[in-house]
This record gives structure tokens, sequence and C-alpha cells, in this order.
């Protein structure tokens, strides 16, 4: 395994992502907002699945920032923190310098309380996140001036590796506002693991789906696709082509289990037979 | 009263959450309950703090096997501590460059910052890369198609499997476009979207009357486990 998962990465193997209509749905959800929409991002993560999230939350956010929305960074998990400050740091501030902090993108940080927390953002979003990630209070943001509640924003990107995360989203604060005449849109990100269990909320309680690093492979391709459209000719930087390069020790991984367990399943009835012959 | 008094708590909290949903005036209760569950959320990571610090001193003071292991986690928690509420090494902040300490105390280039940067982050993705280890050898030892059951798992793995990488459009991609719905890639769509959305959703529903029942239980006083056993 060791050896499948390395020889790609040293060979930096890529191999072609046909983006899915699933993928597709989520890209158009966030590309089709009116222009200076309010989007809330979610990223509910640490750095043990970073490796899986760590791009697709770079494509969501390059994405928002390439549309011009206003970002509103959040995190309900501790490490989540870190997590938004590499991916604003990697994204906005590297590649999007015009956006002004307060003004086009917000880091609120780290709130504890879990579901809590997002039922409390519900009805009072200030009271809840109160100052920035630098201590700030929320009343010297000039883009808090527009925030009440959830409800203020178009759409909400949540990128969630468990709990509480991208379920929890969409139970307590998407659904809720689903019969409303200005429904609050949702995108989810997920590992591998969750994705079977957000399934069953997609496409009616969840507007876009990007599961594990597959997913997030296909999202990255239709923002490079989306870039280059609006920029034709410009080489597209390394970090945004991270999670098609995952795809490739991933994708020797999946042939190697499928043979492991082909062999595993020849050696037993191989040896069942002997031992009904015998 | 020890136990009454968390039980009129839990009942009144949990009825004002339930009531904000039906009476809106009572939306302003809830949101102080939930206020509350907040405060104590966070007062809950100072009493897991200090709840790890007294496990791993009595640890060290009786000698118990792997003392030496509580030696590094205590060493590691408290200079982790130290760091952060003093933001050793913190740069100031953007917004004024002239003042120390106004920089946030997981700035790049902080000591909290590097903790992170180059211990947290390497050794929990290292941790959780060695899951691959663990599938490469059940995927070899345990999946066996004994029965039809087994088999139909092993053959919807498969699918996924191959399905969720290029490895699905090279062996499948091929197909007319009148069968498309068999090439890997799809198919495993298909089986997310209709068995693993069924039968997650059966599971969901299940787990959210299971929730009603033991909430009502703990609200109305039946259920008291939570409490705990002693007096």
């Amino acid at each position: 395994m060791g050896l499948a998962v390395a020889v790609p990465i040293l060979l930096q193997s890529r191999f072609p992502e046909k983006p899915t209509a699933i993928a597709k749905h989520a890209f158009d959800t966030i590309n089709d907002l009116p222009d200076g929409s309010r989007v809330l991002l979610a990223f509910d993560f640490d750095p043990a699945s970073e490796p899986e999230l760590g791009p697709m939350a770079s494509s969501l956010t390059r994405h928002a920032a390439m549309r011009g929305y206003k970002m509103y960074f959040i995190t309900l998990w501790p490490f989540g923190t870190q997590m938004l400050t590499d991916k604003i740091r990697e994204v906005i501030l590297a590649d999007f310098p015009q956006l002004v902090e307060g003004t086009d993108w917000v880091n609120l940080g780290f709130q504890a309380g879990n579901e809590a927390i997002m039922t409390q953002a519900k009805s009072d979003f200030k009271r809840t996140f109160p100052r920035d990630v630098r201590g700030i209070a929320v009343a010297q943001i000039p883009m808090m001036d527009e925030i009440r509640t959830t409800r203020d924003f178009a759409c909400l990107i949540a990128v969630s590796a468990g709990y509480p995360g991208g379920k929890e989203w969409v139970q307590y604060v998407v659904t809720p506002e689903r019969g409303s005449a200005t429904p609050l849109k949702a995108v989810v990100g997920c590992t591998g693991v969750q994705t079977p269990q957000l399934f069953p909320y997609y496409p009616g309680q969840l507007d876009g789906l990007i599961g594990a690093i597959k997913g997030a492979a296909e999202y990255e391709t239709l923002v490079n696709a989306e870039a280059e459209r609006r920029t034709p000719g410009a080489p597209v930087p390394a970090k945004y082509l991270e999670a098609v390069r995952r795809m490739g020790p991933q994708m020797v991984a999946h042939v190697l289990m499928v043979s492991l367990i082909v062999l595993g399943n020849v050696i037993y009835f191989v040896g069942r037979r002997r031992g009904v012959n015998a | 009263m020890k136990r009454l008094i968390p039980l009129w708590i839990a009942a009144i909290a949990g009825f004002t959450v339930i009531a904000s949903n039906f009476i809106p005036p009572a939306m302003g209760m809830s949101d102080l309950v939930t206020e509350m569950f907040s405060v104590l959320a966070a007062v809950a990571y100072v009493l897991g703090a200090a709840s790890i610090a007294k496990v791993h001193l009595s640890k060290l003071s009786a000698r118990r096997p792997g003392w030496g292991y509580s030696i590094v986690t205590l060493f590691c928690f408290t200079a982790t501590l130290v760091v952060g509420l003093l933001k050793v090494a913190v740069p100031p902040g953007p917004r004024s460059p002239d003042l120390a300490f106004s920089g946030s105390y997981s700035e790049p280039g902080g000591a909290l910052w590097w903790i992170y940067e180059y211990a947290i982050s390497p050794i929990t993705a290292t941790l959780f890369a060695l899951l691959a280890f663990y599938v490469a050898s059940a995927a070899f030892r345990a999946f066996r198609a004994k029965n039809l059951e087994a088999a139909l798992l092993l053959g919807t793995a498969f699918i996924i499997l191959l399905g969720r990488t290029a490895a699905g459009g090279y062996l499948t991609g091929w197909f007319p476009e009148e069968i498309s719905g068999l090439r890997l890639e799809n198919f495993s769509i298909y089986i997310m979207q209709v068995f693993n959305t069924a039968g997650n959703r059966a599971i969901i529903i299940g787990i959210a009357l299971g929730v009603a029942a033991t909430s009502l239980r703990i609200l109305l006083g039946i259920d008291r486990s939570y409490l705990g056993s002693g007096d």
C-alpha cells in the first residue's frame, strides 16, 4: 500500500477528471448567485482530514472570491481556525490581494457549542460571533452591518469532516428555511465516509454535494475551467490542481484494494474446495 | 436536591426550546437557553483540560504503567497552553503593526502557529493516513464472498471503489451511450443515490424517532441515567 500511494505521488501521475452532474450542480449553485452575494463559509475540519478536504476548501474559496461574493468564514471545530487562516492566506491573500478584510471577507474564527451555535446564529448572528479572529468587535467590521441572522446569507458553503458539520448545518439551519421565499442555498463538501450520510438530503434540502477527493477533483476542474474562461491562457497554479493530483494515488490504492479482495477470495475458495475434497 | 435541580433545569430548558418552535414569543427564551448552552460548552473545554491534567498527574504520582507517556502529555499540554495564552513570539497584527501582542494568538510566525504547523498537523495527518494500511490489510483478510449478502456487498464495493476513480472510466468508458448508466462512474452514483439513500433515510427516520422518544423521557424525568448513579 505504501508503494501504491508513494509511486503515483513521486511520478506526479494525473488522470483526467470528467465532472459529473452532481459536481456541476454544486458549481452552478454557487456560480449563479447574484453579484455581491453574501456567502457563509463554514470549514468544520482539522488537519487529519486536510488531505481530503483542503483542496475542495481552496476551490470553493477561490470560486467565491472569483465571483466577487462577500465571504464570512467561521468554524465550529477548534482546529478549524487554522484551516480558515490557511485557506485565506493560500487563496485570498495570495491571488485576490484587491479584496479587503472587513469589507470583502472576514474571518470570524471558532465558537464552541456545536448545534447550539447554529441555532443561535439563525436568530442572532452577531451575538453568536461577536468578534473576528483578531478580536475586533463585529460592530467595527463594515460587512457585518448587513448581517442579522443566517437568513441574510445567500448561500452556506460547508466543508465538513464529521460532527458538527454539513449534516447538522442542513438539519438545523438550512431545512427550517426551506419553505421561505428566499431559502438559504447550501453546498456541502464532505469526506468519503460522510458522503453516503448526506445523499439523503440531496437535492431536496441540499443544493450541492461535493463528495470526498473525487468530488473535489471534479469541482476543481470546473473552477479551473471558469478561471480559464475569465483569463484565457493564464497558467493554473499547482495549488489549484491538488485534488486532481491526489486522485492519482487514490486510483492506484483503490485498484490495489480490489486486487487484494479478489486475491483473498481466490485463496479462500481454493482453500475451501481443498477442504471439501479432503 | 442534587438530582432534583438538574432535572428541573433539563426539563425547563428542553421544553422552552421545543415551545419556541410553535410559540414565536418564546424565541427569546430559547435563544437565552442556547446561549447558556454555548457558555457551558466553552466551560467544558476548561473542565476537559483540568480532567486531562488530573488523570495524568495521578498516573504520574502513582507511577502506574505508562507514566512516562504522561510526562510527555503534560509537558506538551502545558507548553501549548502557555505559548497560546502568552502569545509567545506572535508578530504584531497588520492593523496595529506598532503594538506588540496585537496579532492573533494563531498568527503565522508565532510559537503556537509553529506547534500547529510542524507538530499537530503532520502528526494527525499521519495517524489518519495509517488507515490506508489497515483498510488494505482488512480487504485481504476479511472481505469474503461467503454468502449472497457478502457477495452483494463485495460487488457494491468493487463498483464504488472503481467508479470513484479514473479506473472506472478506463474500464467502462467505452460502453455505448444507450447503456451509459452502466459505466462504473455513473453506476456508482446510481447506487449512492438510490440504494444508499433509501437505506440511510430509513436509518435517519428510525434514529429521529428514537431521539424524540429518549428526549421526552429525559425531559419528563423518566430517564435519569445522564445524572449518574451517585447521590
